[in-house]
């Protein structure tokens, strides 16, 4: 009974927090990882992109729910969402058309664009600021829980209870079915091969008559889309304040790099390993130990690597670790 | 006049030309190849006929039209095919989808194709599902004129394609390229090994400081003593 109680425990506060972490900054990472892949830089603008896409959906969520609109149980904001991708699409192609197409152009390098992506996320922020205001939103309705904590003591008769929030069931299930869907675009259709050819070798995609505006534009498209899920994901799950989306931002890039940056693969693997790792590390295992360990052996103090106030700097550990050991992350990635 | 013919190409690519007055044809059907020592500029030569580099003078026709100006985009709707010496094909990707995206610009079926790419290079089929970039060297060079023979190319230029590949795979390759220009393609390569390429050209064109120096059948370079005493080491 106590072991099952400390696995309940655990599945409660470390892993079903981990994995839906960890699909929010999988899908984040995912897009990077093809605007790495495509257009060869590191967006720095990409969490304030999906701030956007999560503000359109915020403001769409709003009027849904105005004009009496809602899904029962599900969160209004589901059908929200394309409103938010739509609106994001046309952002970044727009960014894409003023900014980064001048500097593709000219053939800048890396570096360059990666500063006009800083400049890019600057704006963004500050739109977002003046339309929505810097303020926590919340715009989560319909059922909180798939199953509370009590309904889960008095159904399985433990001591611990295990609680599975509504968001978090939507996060993994989202993430599935979007992760399948890229992939399948990805290998099985033609644009999705020719982005795949592009990415891998640019002059002989170029030769075989393949469009690199498309392709551009394509990946533009997906990544839009990605980023407005991701954060409205991110939103719901916690609440939506643009500052969170700025912090976010820094595991996303240690997911995208450690999995192996331009690897759609590694992308989703690197999510999980910084989710994770920065859950674990954080958590308090006294209760944990307390259950398995006998009674004389009850631990003091909390069991706690490192105050949760540190965890940014789990993700930071684990990138400068896999830079240092394997450069080009888990997948085989590009080196940066 | 050959079928593709650069005549009198002048350009290089920057201030200081590379190729000075150089004239270069290929016939259908027929294997061309060029030789020359390193830096004669054979590589520069093949890249200005299919326009990656700028001429200040001279102009490329294919079956009697210019096509000086076009880009190689649109050299290879024209029925150009190109094989770079190197990254010539794309290593994540298996065998069959680099012949797809060889055929890219293609919209009817690909499948025939696809077939003869298979036939003319059994092995490729045995790894269709493997990437490109597991496989031997003379693997990826046929998967790199596979992919370039997916747009049904009416000109194959070929970059240096035994580069790096052993004696025995080479005289493989060479045995598929007269295959291939059997079946009424133009087939036009340079190659560092000279004799061997020589022995199958139907033309063949010594290249010297970007300059046309002896120009003949295949056959008449490698019996002239002059030419084999310079190019061909005895």
């Amino acid at each position: 009974m106590n072991f099952l109680n400390a696995i309940t425990l655990i599945g409660n506060y470390l892993f079903i927090p981990g994995l839906t972490y960890g699909c929010q900054l999988a899908l984040g990472a995912l897009g990077v990882t093809l605007i790495y892949a495509i257009l060869r830089y590191s967006n720095f603008a990409h969490g304030e992109t999906m701030a956007f896409g999560t503000m359109v959906t915020i403001f769409a969520t709003w009027g849904l729910q105005k004009l009496g609109v809602s899904l029962g149980p599900l969160p209004t904001a589901l059908i929200a969402m394309p409103v938010g991708i739509l609106m994001t699409v046309v952002l970044c192609l727009v960014s894409d058309r003023v900014v980064y197409r001048y500097h593709r152009k000219q053939r800048s390098d890396p570096v360059i664009f990666l500063i006009a992506s800083i400049g890019v996320m600057f704006l963004y922020n500050g739109l977002i600021r003046f339309v929505i205001g810097p303020d926590d939103q919340i715009f989560t309705d319909g059922e909180r829980f798939i199953i509370t904590a009590r309904e889960f003591k008095t159904l399985t008769g433990l001591k611990e209870g295990l609680a599975f929030k509504t968001t978090q069931g939507i996060t993994i299930v989202v993430t599935a079915v979007i992760v399948a869907a890229l992939f399948w675009f990805l290998n099985k259709t033609r644009t999705g091969k020719s982005m795949r050819a592009y990415s891998d070798n640019e002059d002989l995609a170029l030769l075989s008559g393949i469009n690199p505006d498309r392709v551009v534009m394509v990946a533009w498209i997906l990544t839009a889309a990605l980023a407005t899920i991701a954060g409205t994901l991110y939103g719901l799950d916690k609440s939506f304040k643009p500052f969170t989306y700025l912090q976010i931002l820094l595991p996303i890039f240690a997911a995208a790099i450690v999995g192996g940056i331009g690897s759609p693969v590694g992308a989703i693997a690197g999510g999980f390993v910084i989710a994770f790792s920065e859950v674990a590390v954080t958590f308090a295992y006294r209760k944990f130990v307390s259950y398995l360990a006998p009674e004389s052996w009850q631990p003091d103090g909390l069991l706690q690597l490192l105050s949760t106030d540190y965890k940014f700097a789990v993700s930071f550990s684990i990138l400068v670790i896999v830079l240092l050991v394997r450069p080009t992350g888990i997948f085989r990635g590009r080196s940066i | 006049m050959s079928f593709l013919t650069g005549n009198n190409m002048t350009g290089g690519y920057g201030a200081a030309d590379i190729l000075h007055d150089c004239t270069i044809g290929v016939e259908k059907g027929e294997i061309a190849v060029v030789v020359g020592p390193n830096g004669a500029g054979k590589s520069t030569a093949m890249k200005a006929l299919f326009g990656m580099l700028d001429l200040r003078q001279g102009e490329v026709l294919i079956g009697g039209e210019n096509i000086t100006s076009l880009t190689p985009q649109d050299r290879v709707t024209r029925g150009m095919g190109f094989v770079p010496q190197t990254s010539n094909v794309f290593t994540t990707m298996s065998v069959e989808e680099n012949l797809e995206m060889g055929a890219f610009i293609r919209q009817d079926d690909i499948r025939g194709t696809m077939n003869q790419v298979y036939d003319l290079f059994p092995i490729l089929k045995e790894k269709r599902r493997q990437p490109a970039g597991e496989l031997s060297g003379g693997q990826r060079q046929q998967v790199a004129v596979g992919r370039a023979l997916m747009t049904q190319p009416e000109v194959l230029m070929l970059d240096e394609p035994t580069a790096g590949v052993s004696p025995i795979v080479m005289d493989e390759l060479f045995d598929r390229i007269i295959e291939i220009a059997r079946t009424g393609i133009a087939v036009l390569m340079v190659e560092q090994n000279a004799k061997q390429a020589l022995q199958i050209a139907d033309k063949g064109y010594v290249l010297v400081q970007g300059a046309n120096r002896y120009t003949d059948t295949g056959a008449a370079l490698l019996a002239n003593p002059d030419v084999r005493k310079a190019f061909l080491g005895g």
